[in-house]
């Protein structure tokens, strides 16, 4: 195809994605480096007889709506925001080290800073869920795959339940149940023999909540996956296993297994994407207070009062790197097979 | 069927049973016990007296005499006007679609007949892009739709999520439309066709199918989106999904969480149609992409 012609049909999703894909990144990136003006204050003193003079501090309103008109997007402040204690807090962390004589202490402490809390859950979500997906979606493929036909269409449009539902419906509906209340946080109750156990009071059980319901969302996803894959498993591989005396496990983890590898990789791919993105589960579970996670992060500074648009704008450009530097094994091997394929 | 040799000894075969049991009650489970739950008032829904009262509705009949009752939908729908919000989702539903899928068919074919370099990096920025967390760009879209005085409107939010869900689009028709062999436009170009006559007259009409797949997706994500929707829409252009996040800040103070459980099972509706229908699209989708590895 021609330059010419590719250009004319590549255009409108070239012009949609350039202008609210591309652009507010650019966007997102300038104001992370401005912050915004601060009033312009007028000090004016008041002297009343008999009483005295007084000082006062106002704020000169002309003044400040005339910065701010001359230059919108605030003042230049470089990195500051990234640094500050609300992000990569440089200072902070130096006072740390040097107080902690141990990894142990250091990392505690480290904790508490809220953007470091954030990105601590998202990695643990990224590093628990993926794999317990994959494994999960494979044995249920396998246990599906073992069923009388007819039942196995009824399987799948069952799986397909939770992943197809909307994420903040989902969690909502996990939720409800494990409200101390609710049907399975009383079963929860019972089992602790304590009256007062809940979810929601303790923060290694909301982490434990969350990624539940993060396997559950995703499970299904691999499942099909997988489950397409071992339809077109090959007989005559299996069948020679089986003369060569290989039992029913040695034949799924050196048949079946690498039968599915590219699949696997597939489903790990889109799997860290989505993962890295976990967002929805955290206010469907209103889980903030017990684990933050960057896309919330995000989100509870734009929601606020107060819209922290420099400080989301900090985060966001940090996320995306992140998300670079996760794609970046994926990325040089997809340029490895287009080199190859052509 | 199976030869003697590969049949399950009967251990393995319960256990396996047992297993697919136990993964249909934890995906089916959840939607089951909701839908029955919301036809309930909120005493038998949370109830900390005695579970049971969850599905024999004992709290319910004392209220009303009956143990089912529709206060929780009346609720939602007429009094909190949550028809409002299904008919926004529906509006912002069918535009994604149809002009994604529009814009995203044109990109898909251009980007799997053209053999230049430049396809591969399009490609991988459509990747990095489907990749990043939508709230990222949100931040972005703030100040400049502010200026503009565009934001809050259900138009600007239709425009934001095609682009939004052109990634993923373009990987998905770029992958159907490389199954259609080139021979077939090329005849057509032979005959003298330009590229553009080829595609309406040659392609178009055999790419239903992977087009009415990727609309699926397509509108799975306008119809699931959050962060775009509670971030870029007035509170009278709420979609479904901010809305109902909305009615538990409102609703939690008040004691009506019935109302958005109600809500929550009619949003589920729709999506439970949809899988019934086109269960056999939306399997082929979520393999077509991994088919090539």
């Amino acid at each position: 195809m021609r330059h010419k012609t590719f250009l004319w049909f590549f255009l409108p999703t070239g012009l949609a994605m350039l202008l609210f894909i591309a652009m507010p990144i650019v966007s997102v990136v300038t104001q992370s480096i401005f912050a915004p003006h601060p009033a312009v204050l007028l000090e004016v003193e008041n002297c009343t007889p008999l009483i005295g003079c007084t000082t006062e501090t106002t704020v000169d309103q002309e003044a400040t709506a005339a910065l701010r008109a001359e230059k919108p997007l605030g003042r230049f402040v470089g990195l500051d925001i990234y640094f500050n204690r609300g992000h990569l807090a440089i200072q902070e962390i130096g006072q740390i080290w040097a107080a902690n004589e141990t990894w142990g202490g250091f990392f505690t402490e480290l904790g508490n800073l809220p953007f470091y809390r954030a990105m601590a859950f998202t990695l643990t979500f990224v590093a628990v869920v993926t794999p317990l997906t994959i494994v999960l979606g494979l044995v249920i493929a396998l246990a599906v795959n073992s069923l009388h036909r007819q039942l196995k269409g009824l399987m799948i449009f069952f799986s397909l339940l939770p992943m197809i539902v909307t994420p903040l419906i989902g969690s909502l509906i996990l939720f409800w149940m494990i409200d101390s209340r609710g049907v399975i946080g009383n079963a929860l109750v019972y089992l602790a023999g304590d009256p007062d156990f809940s979810l929601k009071a303790s923060t290694g059980l909301m982490w434990v909540a969350l990624m539940v319901y993060g396997v559950w969302h995703a499970a299904p996803f691999a499942f099909v996956v997988f489950y397409a894959g071992l339809q077109t498993l090959p007989q005559d591989q299996i069948e020679a296993a089986q003369i060569d005396g290989a039992t029913r496990w040695q034949q799924v983890k050196f048949v079946v297994v690498p039968h599915l590898m590219p699949l696997v990789t597939f489903v790990a791919l889109i799997q860290l994407m989505d993962n890295f993105k976990v967002f929805e589960p955290i206010i469907g579970f209103s889980a903030q207070a017990h684990a933050q996670s960057l896309s919330t992060f995000i989100f509870y500074d734009l929601g606020g009062e107060t819209r922290q648009l420099s400080s989301a704008a900090a985060t966001s450009v940090m996320t995306i790197f992140g998300v670079a530097i996760l794609l970046s094994p994926v990325l040089v091997r997809t340029w490895r097979d287009f080199k190859g394929a052509r | 069927m199976a030869s003697r040799a590969q049949r399950m000894p009967t251990s393995l075969r319960i256990a396996s049973s047992l297993f697919v049991l136990l993964w249909f009650i934890l995906a089916a489970f959840p939607f089951l016990w909701t839908v029955w739950g919301s036809f309930k008032v909120e005493l038998d829904f949370f109830s900390i007296a005695d579970w049971t009262n969850a599905l024999t509705g004992a709290r319910t009949e004392a209220v009303y005499g009956s143990p089912f009752t529709t206060t929780g939908y009346e609720g939602a729908w007429i009094q909190e006007e949550f028809w409002r919000n299904v008919l926004n989702t529906g509006i912002v539903c069918f535009f994604v679609v149809t002009i994604s899928l529009t814009i995203g068919t044109l990109g898909g074919y251009a980007l799997s007949r053209s053999t230049y370099n430049y396809t591969f990096w399009l490609l991988i920025t459509a990747l990095i892009f489907r990749a990043m967390p939508p709230i990222t760009l949100v931040s972005g879209y703030l100040l400049p739709f502010f200026e503009w005085n565009v934001w809050g409107i259900l138009p600007t939010t239709i425009i934001v999520l095609v682009a939004i869900n052109q990634p993923f689009t373009l990987w998905m028709l770029h992958s159907f439309f490389k199954n259609i062999p080139s021979e077939l436009d090329e005849s057509a170009k032979v005959d003298g066709c330009n590229q553009f006559q080829a595609f309406r007259r040659v392609i178009i009409p055999v790419m239903w199918p992977g087009v009415i797949t990727t609309g699926l997706f397509s509108f799975l994500l306008a119809y699931n989106d959050f962060a775009v929707g509670a971030m870029l829409l007035s509170e009278s252009n709420r979609t479904m999904v901010p809305a109902i996040a909305a009615f538990l800040g409102t609703t939690q103070t008040e004691g009506n969480v019935m109302f958005a459980v109600a809500a929550v099972v009619s949003a589920t509706v729709p999506l439970f149609i949809l899988v019934m229908f086109f269960q056999r699209q939306i399997v082929g989708g979520l393999t077509a992409g991994a088919v090539k590895g």
